[in-house]
């Protein structure tokens, strides 16, 4: 796979995807509201004043250099920022208009709304590959009529199904790297959320592997709101309808520029985002 | 295109030793033992330790000379290092074995079935082997051992739940507390059951005091091995749970304690075999009966410890020939701990 891609064929790449989808089309309407996030570490500013509409049903990319915060960014959509010890924020996220950081909200709620795939595959090692899927009724107490039907629906929509079916009761460790990372999104459907975040899922991940997640969030994408955390701008022009450019001068984190993935990779409005789409930085 | 060469190679290992340098080995060895034995010989040193400390002198000299001739100063001063290591080793492994196979060899004669039926209730110290036995040793050192693993493995996970998982404010202080009670001598855990509770409560030893005494010597241990094995575990997969909807107390139960399960088990059998052998404590508060005594609760209990600690006073010939097939049951079941230990961590590994 290309690492380095020219201006064009990236912008061409993202032109196809274009017609997939416009902005509020259809009755979705905006799913997830970030309103002037600002975020720190102990004493140490890292984002500044985010603002960004994720409209439902649509898949947006977040791209920029290491260390701009885009990580960072996307753990406060679903209140994961607050488990890092001394970390602090300012601002609103809102899910269907509540904001998520209001005092006596159960965040244990949220984070079964906003569901999260960390850039690691990380399976539960003392489960079983069905276990591992269910493992968030459990956790978060749930009741499921069919449990075999909904093992197999999220791993069908996470593309793992033919895969796995007949080793059901294996150990999620047993899978190689790219169908744990899958697992980990099946895991992540079957709470039903509205939103799934993902940080760099395929960072570690070959391209093979890469290909199948692409596809499997392009399949999802038509049912829920993702947000897609990525360093390879091939799969930010592939897969998103909108992205994001974050970058930081040293100091903290800023959103640069976001608009339709077309346009981001053949129009920036931004030098800056020019500059790092067409690989002449970063 | 394979050609037909191929099928004739042979998977060799061109770094391993030759006969001929396995040889030369020997030659030293055996160079080293004759020089030892003519320096014995020679001079007025005498016994087993000057035949060893002249050889042991003997085979570094040769091999730094060999070296030194054929690779140089460094090889020689390499192979000064390996001997010095090859000797520590043997220093520490020597003693090791000398003390099992001790165990082993007094303790034979006093092995027999009625051990393991009988008490000593109709026993004395000068009855022959083949009469009484530890059965109220075995089953007292079970009960206590059991009483204090029914109290120490709630309360030591829990702390090291505490330290690793919740990291509450006192994580510190308590921290430093565990540490500083895996350090307690095991009599002062002894004294301190005796001075709260027996003295001015019970005013009788009973099992359960001992099991009480232990539980203090058994809860450091659990409590840091545990919270080392609960460190271990990836941060991701407590993210991972409280990512799910979970609460930090089902993230804990669901994800992070299944997940470090082996090494738990192992925490709690190393804690077992740590108290086992405590003898002082039990001397203390638990008292030691003859006669089996199922009742923790009421009149004194024997042990293993105890039963060996009593055999050994008495000063009879059958008396400590008893001792030592108790520490040979003691130290077997010890053994078979940590071999249980050893196992059952190795399949976590695995997975």
């Amino acid at each position: 796979m290309e690492t380095k891609a020219t201006p064009s064929s990236l912008s061409d790449v993202a032109n196809a995807n274009k017609a997939r989808k416009q902005p509020g089309s259809g009755a979705l309407g905006v799913g997830l509201e970030a309103r002037g996030i600002h975020a720190w570490f102990g004493d140490k500013l890292v984002l500044r004043d985010i603002s960004l509409d994720f409209w439902s049903g649509t898949v947006t990319a977040l791209i920029g250099p290491s260390g701009c915060g885009k990580s960072t960014f996307i753990r406060t959509l679903n209140r994961m920022h607050e488990f890092i010890p001394g970390a602090a924020m300012a601002g609103e996220v809102l899910l269907n208009g509540q904001d998520i950081y209001e005092q006596g909200t159960d965040v244990t709620k949220i984070r079964l709304k906003v569901g999260m795939v960390f850039q690691k595959p990380n399976p539960f090692p003392s489960m079983t590959i069905a276990d591992n899927v269910l493992a968030g009724l459990k956790l978060a107490q749930l009741k499921s009529e069919n449990k075999d039907d909904l093992l197999e629906e999220c791993l069908e929509r996470a593309g793992l199904w033919n895969e796995v079916k007949d080793r059901l009761s294996a150990y999620g460790g047993s899978l190689s790297g790219g169908q744990q990372q899958r697992l980990c999104i099946a895991r992540s459907l079957a709470v039903r959320p509205e939103v799934l975040l993902m940080d760099e899922p395929c960072s570690a991940l070959d391209p093979g592997s890469t290909l199948k997640i692409e596809e499997t969030i392009q399949h999802l994408s038509s049912s829920m709101t993702i947000i897609i955390v990525t360093h390879n701008m091939q799969q930010a022009a592939r897969v998103s309808d909108y992205t994001g450019f974050f970058l930081s001068d040293g100091g903290p984190g800023e959103l640069v520029e976001v608009g339709p993935t077309s346009e981001i990779f053949s129009r920036p409005k931004d030098i800056r985002t020019e500059n790092y789409v067409t690989g002449r930085f970063g | 295109m394979s050609t037909p060469t191929i099928s004739k190679v042979k998977p060799t290992q061109p770094w391993k030793r030759t006969p001929k340098q396995q040889l030369l080995i020997a030659v030293n060895l055996v160079g080293a033992a004759v020089i030892s034995f003519v320096v014995v010989f020679a001079t007025a040193m005498k016994g087993k330790l000057a035949y060893l400390a002249i050889f042991f002198i003997s085979v570094i000299v040769i091999n730094f000379v060999e070296n030194y001739i054929k690779r140089g100063m460094a090889a020689a001063k390499d192979s000064i290092a390996t001997s010095f290591a090859t000797a520590g080793l043997i220093v520490a492994v020597v003693p090791i074995f000398s003390i099992l196979f001790t165990i082993f060899d007094r303790g034979r004669a006093g092995l027999n079935f009625n051990l393991f039926v009988q008490d000593m209730k109709s026993n004395g110290p000068n009855d022959p082997l083949g009469q009484g036995g530890l059965l109220h040793a075995l089953i007292g050192s079970g009960i206590m051992v059991g009483i204090a693993l029914l109290i120490s493995l709630p309360i030591g996970i829990l702390t090291a739940i505490y330290l690793t998982e919740i990291k509450g404010i006192y994580s510190r202080p308590i921290k430093f507390l565990v540490q500083a009670m895996s350090g307690v001598p095991s009599i002062v855990a002894g004294l301190f059951i005796l001075s709260a509770i027996v003295f001015p409560i019970t005013k009788s030893s009973s099992g359960f005091m001992g099991g009480l005494a232990l539980a203090i010597l058994m809860i450091p241990t659990i409590a840091r091995t545990s919270e080392e094995v609960l460190l271990l575990i990836p941060n991701d997969l407590r993210e991972a749970g409280v990512a799910l909807g979970g609460t930090q107390w089902r993230t804990i139960s669901l994800i992070v304690v299944p997940a470090a399960k082996s090494g738990l088990i192992t925490a709690t059998i190393l804690g077992l075999a740590r108290v086992a052998g405590e003898t002082a404590p039990l001397i203390l508060v638990s008292g030691g009966g003859d006669s089996v005594n199922p009742n923790p609760f009421h009149a004194p209990m024997g042990s293993l410890p105890f039963y060996i600690w009593k055999g050994f006073t008495y000063g009879t010939t059958e008396s400590i020939a008893r001792s030592w097939a108790g520490i040979f049951v003691l130290l077997s079941i010890i053994f078979l701990l940590f071999i249980a230990a050893r196992t059952l961590s190795g399949s976590g590994d695995k997975k």
